[in-house]
C-alpha cells in the first residue's frame, strides 16, 4: 500500500526515484529550479516524464519506456495540489469551490456541500462559506484552497510552498492547521523553509540539480547534513573532504581537528560541521589548542538576528555588531577564522 | 471598461493626445455629417415601411443565427488555438483570421465555390435536395464566415491570459475535462467569450459584400438592412440616410452593452478579467 515513483525528463535534467509509506508526509527541500516543481507535476500528471513508472496502492499512475505506455489522465490520479496561490476558481463562492472535487467525483450537490462544510470547519473557515475568493484575505484564501484540496480526500497531497505567499501573521496559522491535517495522510510538501519541514514532514528529501541528493528523517538531515544546501537549511558550516586520524582534509587541502560522531576509517569521504557561532574571527592568526585556524577573505556581511554574519566563500561565522565595529570587518578584508575542534562533528558522507 | 478617474499620473504626451483627439474626429465626424441629413419629419415613416422593417427584421434574425454560429466553432477553434500544441498550428491560426483582412467580396465568391449549385459541396447538396446559395441560409453562412475570426480572436487573447493553472487544478481536483470546460475555463472566460459574441452580431449586422455575392439579394429572403440602404441610396436618399442611422444606433446599443465590461457580480476585484484591455486592440488590428 504504498507510492512509489521512478521517473526521467532529460528536459529538465529530472530523474527521480521516491516512495511514501501510507501516511507517511515527505519535505521536498532544494534550492530554485532544482525540479521540486517538476516533481509534483510529474505526480499530478500534468507533466509527462521520458521514462519511468508510478504506482500508488497497487494502481498504475504511468508507466513510460520502450514498449510500455500506460498513462492515468491528471483528473484520475487522486492528487490534489495545494500551491502557492490559492487558486480559487473566481466565480465560485468558497463553499462551491470547496464542494468541486467531490461534484466532479459524481456526488450528489446536497451531499458535496455538506462534505464542503465539513471541510471548510476543519480549516477553521465555516463562517467564510458564502464568500467569494476576491473577498478572501490570502490566509484565509489558501486555507479554504486547503479545505478544497482534502476534500476530494486525495491518495496523496500535493503541496506546493503552500506558504510561502502568505504574511508573517498568516503563515504559523496554516503551519498549524496543515500539521493538523496532514497528520495520518500521505503527502509530498515542496518547501524552502526548514520550519515547515521540521513541524509538518517525518523525512525529509534535498533536491539539487534535479536529483535527489540527500534524504532521511527530519531530525537527522538537519542534525547531520551530507549536503550543502541542507547545512544552509540547518544553519552549519558545511566541509567535505576526507577523513584523517585527527579530522578531515578539504578538498582544498585545510585540515580541520574536530570530534568524530560516528566509527570513521581514514581515507574514506567525511563532512565535517559546525555551527557559525562557534566559529571566532581575529586579524591576525591566534594560537592555542586545538584549534583550526584559516586565513579567508571576507566576501559579505549581513544582519543575522541579532548577530552579524561574516561570510567568507561557502564558511561563515557569527560576531556581535560591536565586535564587528572593532575588527573594521568589511568586504575583502582578510581575517582569520577560528573554530574549536570540540564544535567541529566529522561523519560520514 | 473602467474610467480613469483618479489623478494619477499617466505619462502620455500632449502630442499623442492631439494625434488621438484627430483619430477620433475621423471616425466622428462623417457620423455627425451623416446626422446632419437625417429628414427628421418623415424619419419615423422612411425606416418604418414595409422593405425596411423586412430588411431589419432579416438582419436581426441572421445576426443572431450566425453568432450563434460563431460561438459554436469560434469556442472549440479559439481553445485549440490558445491551448493545443500540434503542427499547422499557426497556419490554421492565419486561416481562421483570415476573414478579417480579405475582402469580403472574396469571401463571398470563395462560399460560392464552395456550396454554390456549381460549388465544391453544392452538387452533393443539390442531391441531398439542399439549395445555400441565394437563400438565408446562405445570409448566415456569409455573416458567420466575416464574424467568426471576431469571436476567436477575443475569446483565444482571453483564454491566453488567463491561463492553464485553474484548470491544472481543477484535473488534479478529479474534473474530467468537460467538466473543467463548462465549471472553470468558460466561466472564466466569459467576458472574454461575450465581447467576443457581441463583436460577432456586429459585425453580421454590417456584413454586405459578401452576403451580395453568395446570397444575392431578394427581399425577405436575403436583402439585410446594409443592402436595403444600398439599394434605397440609388433611389431615395432619406430613407438611405434614415436606415444607417438605424444600423448606426443598433451598433452602439450593441457594442456599447458589451464594453460596458460585464464584470461578474460579487467576484470582486481579485477576478481576473480577461479579454478586455489587450484584445480589442488585436480586433481593431
Amino acid at each position: 500500500m504504498t507510492f512509489t515513483l521512478d521517473a526521467a525528463l532529460a528536459a529538465r535534467c529530472f530523474e527521480v526515484s521516491l516512495s511514501l509509506a501510507p501516511g507517511e508526509t515527505v519535505a521536498v527541500l532544494g534550492p530554485n529550479g532544482a525540479g521540486k516543481s517538476t516533481l509534483l507535476s510529474v505526480v499530478a500528471g500534468l507533466l509527462r516524464p521520458d521514462t519511468g513508472r508510478a504506482e500508488v496502492n497497487g494502481r498504475v499512475l504511468f508507466e513510460l519506456g520502450p514498449g510500455v505506455h500506460t498513462w492515468t489522465a491528471p483528473h484520475r490520479r487522486g492528487t490534489a495540489l495545494l500551491s502557492q496561490d490559492p487558486l480559487l476558481f473566481p466565480h465560485l463562492s468558497a463553499l462551491e469551490n470547496v464542494a468541486f472535487g467531490p461534484r466532479s467525483a459524481g456526488v450528489p450537490k446536497r451531499d458535496a456541500r455538506e462534505t464542503a462544510r465539513h471541510w471548510l470547519a476543519e480549516v477553521d473557515a465555516a463562517e467564510l462559506a458564502d464568500r467569494r475568493p476576491g473577498e478572501l484575505s490570502g490566509g484565509q484564501a489558501q486555507r479554504v484552497a486547503a479545505a478544497r484540496a482534502l476534500a476530494v480526500n486525495p491518495e496523496i497531497l500535493l503541496l506546493d510552498e503552500p506558504l510561502s505567499a502568505l504574511d508573517i501573521h498568516a503563515a504559523p496559522l496554516l503551519r498549524r492547521l496543515l500539521k493538523r491535517v496532514l497528520a495520518g495522510r500521505r503527502a509530498i510538501i515542496v518547501t524552502h523553509d526548514v520550519l515547515d519541514a521540521y513541524m509538518l514532514a517525518d523525512r525529509v528529501v534535498v533536491m539539487e540539480e534535479g536529483r535527489i541528493t540527500e534524504h532521511g528523517p527530519t531530525r537527522e538531515v538537519l542534525r547531520r547534513p551530507r549536503s550543502r544546501f541542507a547545512a544552509g537549511l540547518a544553519g552549519l558550516n558545511l566541509v567535505a573532504g576526507t577523513v584523517t586520524p585527527a579530522g578531515i582534509r578539504s578538498d582544498e587541502g585545510l585540515e580541520f581537528a574536530g570530534q568524530h560522531d560516528a566509527p570513521l576509517v581514514s581515507g574514506q569521504a567525511g563532512v565535517a560541521a559546525f555551527p557559525p557561532s562557534a566559529v571566532s574571527v581575529f586579524l591576525s592568526e591566534a594560537h592555542g589548542s586545538p584549534r583550526n585556524s584559516f586565513r579567508v577573505t571576507v566576501t559579505d556581511l549581513e544582519p543575522h538576528g541579532d548577530q552579524i554574519r561574516v561570510r567568507a566563500g561557502e564558511l561563515s561565522a557569527d560576531v556581535t555588531p560591536a565586535a564587528s565595529a572593532d575588527l573594521g570587518l568589511a568586504p575583502g578584508l582578510e581575517v582569520y577564522f577560528v573554530v574549536k575542534a570540540a564544535a567541529v562533528s566529522i561523519y560520514p558522507a | 471598461m473602467r474610467r480613469r478617474r483618479d489623478s494619477s499620473y499617466n505619462g502620455i504626451p500632449r502630442w499623442v493626445m492631439a494625434v488621438a483627439a484627430v483619430g477620433a474626429l475621423l471616425v466622428l465626424l462623417p457620423l455627425a455629417a451623416m446626422l446632419g441629413r437625417v429628414n427628421w419629419a418623415q424619419f419615423i415613416p422612411l425606416v418604418s415601411s414595409e422593405s425596411s422593417l423586412t430588411a431589419l427584421g432579416l438582419s436581426l434574425r441572421t445576426a443572431a443565427a450566425s453568432t450563434v454560429l460563431c460561438v459554436l466553432f469560434g469556442v472549440p477553434l479559439a481553445l485549440v488555438l490558445a491551448r493545443g500544441d500540434f503542427p499547422g498550428q499557426r497556419l490554421l491560426r492565419s486561416f481562421v483570421l483570415l476573414p478579417l483582412v480579405l475582402p469580403p467580396v472574396v469571401g463571398g465568391i470563395a462560399l460560392l465555390y464552395a456550396f454554390g449549385r456549381q460549388g465544391l459541396l453544392g452538387q452533393s447538396l443539390e442531391i441531398a435536395g439542399l439549395q445555400i446559395a441565394f437563400t438565408t441560409t446562405a445570409v448566415v453562412l456569409a455573416q458567420t464566415f466575416v464574424a467568426l475570426p471576431f469571436l476567436v480572436v477575443s475569446l483565444e487573447g482571453a483564454l491566453r491570459s488567463a491561463g492553464s493553472r485553474y484548470e491544472a487544478v481543477a484535473a488534479t481536483l478529479g474534473a474530467r475535462p468537460t467538466t473543467v470546460l463548462r465549471r472553470v475555463t468558460l466561466p472564466l472566460v466569459l467576458p472574454g467569450l461575450a465581447s467576443g459574441a457581441v463583436l460577432s452580431f456586429a459585425r453580421s449586422l454590417g456584413e454586405f459584400g459578401a452576403t451580395l455575392t453568395f446570397a444575392g439579394s431578394l427581399q425577405g429572403v436575403t436583402r439585410t438592412l446594409p443592402l436595403e440602404i444600398y439599394l434605397q441610396r440609388e433611389t431615395d436618399a432619406d430613407a438611405a440616410v434614415a436606415l444607417s442611422l438605424l444600423l448606426v444606433i443598433v451598433a452602439v446599443v450593441v457594442v456599447g452593452l458589451s464594453y460596458r465590461g460585464p464584470a461578474p457580480a460579487g467576484s470582486g476585484g481579485r477576478t481576473a478579467r480577461p479579454g478586455t484591455a489587450g484584445n480589442h486592440g488585436r480586433v481593431a488590428a
